[in-house]
């Protein structure tokens, strides 16, 4: 094995802001929030954070968002910087925060993403702003909503392996009932996949509610040495592997509509970490529309490649299934700020390898493994996570 | 005052003005590669496949299949709600090459994968087409 950052990080520190429709503050604050929250739960001070890691805002953009939270925090890292990879970001950042503190560049970082494009955006701006992964000149004229951008990989699975409009919905109905036992989550009444197939049709075959939430809401996790772990109050939470992978960054381009780079991130994730998905607890995957995470499930070997509906439709990302997926409600039924999305799936796995989720607390929450993905499809990156720094 | 609401206009750039010409005569233009006869697009410096720069715009057949669709109900912006329902597909070129486009000229719910499908030009402004496809029935 060549270099690693096998248990050689931990995370000491992590929270959440409050989530849903937030008004009585702005996407910058809601960042500084979460920091702050997260320096309380990892028991110091911010003058102990030496790097800063973030993505930027939709409704409150800066030129350099880490440095412009940063100064807003008076805190003078020397590590600093805003990442970019749509709904990858939140591991591709754990990824660099990782390497910088196993390098020792720094030794403290703060990964922190907050947003507020439910109260800070029109819904007319919100829908531009989220269709605008798409080539400005060789899809954005064609008219379709992200949604669209996700059918079509929807359609595709469904032409190829026979997967059902109610097999996706079944993705949608495992999430709420996680939501349901989840006091922070912004949708928690149970549904149905006859309520999915009932909700309004946005782009054939996906229904209102084969897609995600608009929220508000912020996350930050403090990260330090494996080292250093153990002087924080909290139990850490080791990182066990982490892999990226990148095939494309328009839909168009893409080589296979129904595989995707989760094949690659996963494999190398897994490798770095020594476990097999058949050692993975539970899984807080990317589910941005219905269909993704019935290709990330094959993709990370949780299921055949094309078994992913059946797999969902059989009850085993439910909560008390084989596999529980998106134990806080995912973006489907949590909240979706944009970018910052991951970061609650992040938190989640933490809290629950802490064994502090509440009502929700799994039985077995030894490893975890956490998926994200940006653009359409784009920029995959995995993460997983253990109680021990040693596998 | 009523601005009306605009679509997505494709601004062309200089590496691919050549493209936009060719629709604005009603021509589909695709690159292959001089070295290796690898066909492309989008327009690029390079050939994808063994990265020599010998790039030629042709003529395409104009002719391909659908690789996947979806049928917009929620239309992206008030400017292309008077469309809705309008299919955006990916379009798999007889030459290989997959573009984006909509699908017009039929029914919403005739389109399926696999359907064979011919460019069309629709004619946005003065100097400005873009690219459709329509079934193709030969």
């Amino acid at each position: 094995m060549s270099a690693t950052l096998h248990g050689k990080v931990a995370i000491v520190g992590a929270a959440d802001t409050e989530v849903g429709v937030i008004t009585h503050m702005g996407a910058t604050q809601l960042c500084v929030d979460a920091i702050l929250r997260a320096l309380t739960d990892a028991g110091i001070d911010k003058e102990a954070v030496d790097g800063l890691v973030t993505c930027n805002s939709m409704v409150e953009p800066y030129m350099y968002h880490a440095e412009a939270v940063a100064e807003y925090l008076r805190v003078f890292p020397r590590y600093c910087v805003s990442i970019g990879a749509g709904g990858g970001t939140t591991f591709t950042a754990l990824h660099q925060a990782a390497s910088a503190i196993a390098s020792g560049i720094c030794h403290t970082v703060v990964i922190a993403m907050a947003d507020n494009i439910r109260s800070g955006l029109s819904r007319e701006r919100a829908l531009a702003i989220q269709s605008s992964s798409g080539h400005p000149q060789f899809e954005r004229p064609y008219g379709a909503p992200v949604a669209g951008y996700y059918a079509l990989i929807a359609w595709a699975h469904m032409h190829e392996f026979g997967t059902t409009p109610e097999q996706l919905a079944a993705v949608a109905v495992s999430t709420r009932k996680h939501a349901v036992r989840n006091p922070t989550a912004q949708m928690r009444t149970p549904i149905s996949v006859e309520d999915v197939l009932n909700s309004r049709l946005i782009a054939d075959p996906l229904h209102l509610l084969d897609c995600s939430l608009v929220s508000d809401g912020g996350a930050a996790i403090v990260m330090t040495s494996a080292d250093r772990a153990r002087d924080f109050r909290q139990p850490p939470v080791y990182l066990l592997g982490v892999g990226e992978g990148h095939r494309h960054e328009h839909i168009s381009q893409a080589r296979s509509l129904t595989t995707s780079a989760a094949a690659d991130s996963g494999r190398r994730a897994y490798e770095m970490a020594g476990v097999r998905p058949r050692d993975i607890d539970f899984a807080e995957l990317y589910d941005c529309f219905t269909p993704v995470v019935l290709i990330e499930l094959e993709d990370l070997g949780f299921c055949a490649k094309g078994e992913g509906g059946p797999f969902v439709a059989a009850g085993s990302i439910e909560p008390g299934g084989p596999l529980p997926v998106n134990t806080h409600g995912g973006l489907l039924s949590h909240c979706h700020p944009g970018n910052p999305g991951s970061m609650f799936a992040l938190t989640e796995a933490v809290l629950q390898l802490r064994a502090q989720a509440g009502e929700r607390q799994l039985a077995k929450a030894e490893i975890a493994l956490v998926h994200g993905q940006g653009g359409i499809m784009s920029s995959h990156c995995t993460v997983i996570l253990g109680r021990e720094k040693n596998r | 005052v009523n601005v009306p609401p605009t679509k997505f206009v494709p601004v062309p750039t200089a590496e691919t003005a050549e493209f936009w010409e060719g629709c604005s005569r009603h021509e589909l233009l695709i690159q292959r590669c001089a070295d290796c006869a690898a066909y492309q697009f989008y327009p690029r410096i390079m050939c994808v496949v063994c990265s020599g720069r010998a790039l030629q715009m042709v003529r395409a057949s104009g002719r391909g299949v659908l690789k996947s669709f979806t049928i917009v109900r929620r239309a992206v912006s008030e400017a292309y709600a008077a469309e809705v329902p309008y299919v955006v597909a990916l379009i798999e070129l007889e030459e290989g090459p997959t573009l984006m486009s909509n699908v017009i000229g039929c029914v919403v719910d005739e389109v399926c994968i696999g359907m064979p499908v011919e460019v069309v030009f629709d004619d946005w402004s003065e100097g400005l087409s873009i690219p459709k496809f329509r079934p193709f029935r030969a």
